[in-house]
């Protein structure tokens, strides 16, 4: 093909695939516009005063995903009328967790060239009081019951051709001194009552017991572990095999958690389960749909977990006793907490 | 005289005074179209974890399980990537072209993919159409630049390539800072942007570079010559290499090549027209000279730690703040940029196994900061990642150049695979034993006895590599003796 034939060609190639992305961004800009406007029939948001101290009506926090201005910010609603107008203090988080007055919100923040994310604890008004940079996507967080210790996870991604290389970081904070311990795989680890290495170690999902103490998954080798955490000896223990995500009951005698169960198919392997932490038993959450969630509990007997839904998670709940069947407790919410 | 220079249009020209000039357009094509294809791939890559947790909500561990079937798999493509592409006569740029075409339709792919094993499947095409392309390529870049400035050419090569591979992130989060959550652009933009590398591809990389654009250009440089110098000498000489490189197939313009030939059998290594029997990998390994570079090769993969455990060291073993760790291999990448295209021109000048084996010490002395210096400075932390950049940029496109200048042009793309392949399962096989070593022992032993593993290599592969070693001679240090010969004259 002589040069000047291959130039109109590359120019046409140009002008058409050009076109196409040019379409494909604007169209991708207008959704993402009308987004940012609230449509009837969904889940109304206002801005408003919101607390996390006590001695208010119980109520719940999480982050609201319907479309709208509020979308991704956390809101309040009473406990017992999840439905009602949800109130907003304009605090954008991608998740968050709570309690005795601390909050902790995994944030993004919006860059030229890319996103960079945040971990900010929260007073009891929702103000700033510290943030600390994360190193990857989050994707859980945790405040002890005290409100001293706040925790979290990110992704990390390798940076191979089509890298597919995931790894977590889990970090927890002591808010009185607000000394971070970065990386909890630098922690000892005894697994199978043995001292333990790997360079895959991973752990996501902790759960604090107290201030000095959680459980956290820990995976390596292809397999998970429910492992207890010690914050001062700085000490990983494995406990049972299986166990993700897990979630303590307020009375620290139960772990609610997900589990990889056998047959299920592989975009979709996971059972939401409750151990009983003094007779190992496990007992089936009534849900038969695959959870990809740290469960919260949302009272002594009751579990909350997202499931995929129209605008992006929608939060449903179920007893924890394996009893009942699950219902849909909130539309377009994710990361619910209950404050008293 | 320049007699070097003679022997095709690159270095005709640059005896004008263009040194960028100095690359052929065909290597600059393929560059081009490396650049582009690593935009799109990276796009991707950019923006997937982020996909995945925000876009789909699902948590990507134990995604990377599969990574080591992948890496085996795309090491079998490869081979047979170069065996197709050197079948029949040369069907370098159909390969190419498959591969290339390949990851670009598995680009489109992603936007009806929603789950992680079809995304993770998705992935995995991608990558079989990465194996299959790399051979031709490097085969094509090789065919088309002579031996004296193949350092130079792969290095251009690769510091485009890499140029793609730091914009393709940030175009992907543009195009997110424009459209919120705009995923599904992403991916549309990097298929536009895959589907522009193979238009370019087919229209301006040529199916046989080797002679025929040889044969062109070096005409058009004739004329130029006339008109610049005036003088009869210089068409002689363009004339004569013109004759040369359509006789003599390519593989008399590097006497190590014929030694090679002669070794291996003259029959075996020329037999281009029935050159499709698994045979040739034994015909390749018989030359000795492709048998040490392809044993040093996997000998010093055998303990190149892979990157993700680079990373992960300096994470652990250095006070690297949380939000930098994801500029670590940003930083390897600067570095392997900036430093290709001279790494090329050193490699051409004083032998490319020599600077392939300096590579590794670079290398070495990566490991030995990590290892000297726990909890150090951030400054340490840039000198072992411009460290790792440099044996990147000593090592990458420098070994592939060596490798073509050891294997016959019938056999180019097989000879490429193999070397590229044994050098990728040794990388993989330390991954493996790396990792068994760090649950063993704990980072810091297992790095140590990577790096004392890698000391003790590079001297072993010095001494197998030295240019009296073999009855052939050195390669390389016959194409980088051509330039100082000729530049004597």
């Amino acid at each position: 093909m002589p040069v000047p034939r291959r130039l109109t060609v590359l120019l046409a190639a140009v002008l058409l695939l050009g076109g196409l992305s040019v379409w494909a961004v604007v169209h991708a800009a207008a959704r993402a516009e009308s987004r940012s406007l609230p449509r009837a029939g969904e889940p109304a948001a206002g801005p408003g005063a919101v607390t996390l101290a006590a001695g208010h009506e119980r109520r719940m926090l999480f982050r609201t995903m319907a479309w709208g201005p509020h979308r991704d910010e956390v809101v309040s609603v009473p406990a017992d009328d999840p439905g009602a107008p949800r109130v907003s203090a304009g605090v954008r988080c991608l998740r968050f967790h709570a309690s005795s007055g601390t909050g902790a919100c995994l944030q993004a923040v919006h860059g030229s060239l890319g996103d960079t994310y945040r971990a900010v604890v929260l007073d009891a008004r929702l103000r700033e009081r510290r943030a600390f940079p994360l190193a990857g996507i989050p994707t859980r967080t945790r405040v002890s019951p005290s409100g001293r210790m706040a925790a979290w996870t990110v992704f990390v991604s390798g940076d191979s051709y089509a890298g597919t290389n995931f790894s977590t970081r889990t970090s927890i904070l002591d808010t009185r001194t607000w000394s971070l311990q970065d990386n909890l795989e630098t922690y000892r680890v005894v697994k199978d009552g043995r001292p333990y290495h790997a360079a895959d170690v991973n752990l996501w999902g902790v759960t604090f017991a107290d201030d000095g103490h959680f459980w956290v998954t820990l995976a390596t080798g292809g397999r998970t572990w429910l492992a207890r955490g010690d914050v001062a000896a700085r000490t990983l223990t494995t406990v049972r095999r299986n166990v993700e995500c897990p979630s303590l009951s307020p009375d620290g005698t139960r772990v609610a958690f997900k589990k990889r169960v056998p047959g299920l198919p592989e975009d979709a392997p996971w059972r939401l389960y409750v151990l009983d932490l003094r007779t190992m038993r496990e007992t089936p959450v009534a849900e038969r749909r695959s959870v990809d969630d740290q469960a919260v509990w949302l009272d002594a007997r009751t579990l909350g977990y997202a499931l995929p839904g129209d605008f992006g998670a929608d939060v449903w709940t179920a007893p924890a006793d394996g009893s009942g069947a699950p219902r849909r407790l909130l539309t377009a919410a994710l990361a619910p907490v209950v404050v008293e | 005289m320049y007699l070097a220079d003679s022997r095709g249009a690159p270095a005709a020209v640059e005896h004008r005074g263009r040194r960028w000039a100095a690359v052929p357009g065909t290597v600059l094509a393929l560059g081009a179209v490396s650049l582009i294809t690593d935009v799109s791939a990276e796009m991707v890559t950019a923006v997937l974890p982020l996909y995945l947790v925000s876009g789909l909500g699902l948590s990507p561990l134990g995604f990377g399980v599969l990574d080591g079937v992948y890496n085996g798999v795309g090491a079998l493509v490869r081979l047979a990537g170069g065996h197709l592409a050197d079948g029949g006569g040369g069907r370098h740029k159909a390969v190419a072209v498959a591969g290339y075409g390949l990851s670009a339709l598995c680009k489109p792919l992603l936007l009806v993919a929603h789950t992680l094993p079809v995304i993770g499947a998705v992935l995995a095409l991608d990558r079989t159409g990465k194996g299959l392309r790399t051979a031709p390529r490097d085969a094509l870049i090789s065919l088309a630049t002579p031996p004296e400035r193949r350092g130079r050419a792969f290095g251009v090569h690769r510091a485009m390539d890499t140029t793609g591979a730091l914009c393709g992130p940030v175009l992907a989060f543009l195009v997110l800072g424009v459209a919120a959550e705009g995923y599904d652009a992403v991916f549309t933009v990097s298929s536009c942007v895959a589907a522009l590398g193979v238009v370019v591809l087919v229209l301006f990389v040529p199916g046989r570079p080797a002679r025929a654009d040889a044969n062109v250009s070096a005409a058009a440089d004739v004329n130029a010559n006339i008109n610049a110098a005036g003088t009869a000498v210089h068409t002689t000489a363009h004339t004569a290499a013109r004759a040369d490189a359509n006789v003599s197939a390519g593989a008399g313009i590097d006497a190590d090549v014929n030694a090679n030939i002669n070794a291996a059998g003259t029959a075996d290594a020329r037999g281009s027209a029935a050159s499709s029997t698994p045979l040739r990998v034994t015909a390749l390994l018989r030359m000795p000279g492709v048998r040490r570079l392809a044993a040093c090769a996997v000998l010093l993969g055998l303990t190149t730690v892979s990157d993700s455990f680079v990373y992960l060291l300096l994470q652990r073993r250095f006070e690297v703040p949380a939000q930098w760790f994801p500029l670590l291999p940003l930083g390897t990448a600067a570095a392997f940029l900036l430093l290709a295209v001279p790494a090329g021109v050193v490699a051409d000048r004083i032998g490319r196994r020599r600077l392939f084996l300096l590579g590794h010490l670079a290398l070495l002395g990566a490991y030995g900061l990590v290892l000297a210096a726990p909890g150090g400075p951030l400054p340490a932390v840039v000198a072992v990642l411009v460290l790792h950049g440099a044996f990147y940029a000593a090592t990458d496109g420098v070994l592939a150049a060596a490798v073509t200048g050891l294997v016959p042009e019938a056999m180019r793309a097989r000879g490429l695979a193999l070397v590229g392949t044994g050098q990728a399962l040794a990388r993989f096989a330390c991954s493996i034993a790396f990792g068994a070593a760090w649950t063993a022992w704990g980072d810091g032993p297992a790095l140590a006895v990577a790096a004392a593993g890698l000391a003790i290599s590079t001297p072993a592969a010095i001494a197998a590599l030295r240019p009296s070693a073999g009855p052939s001679g050195d390669p390389s240090a016959g194409s980088s003796a051509s330039p100082s010969r000729q530049r004597a004259t």
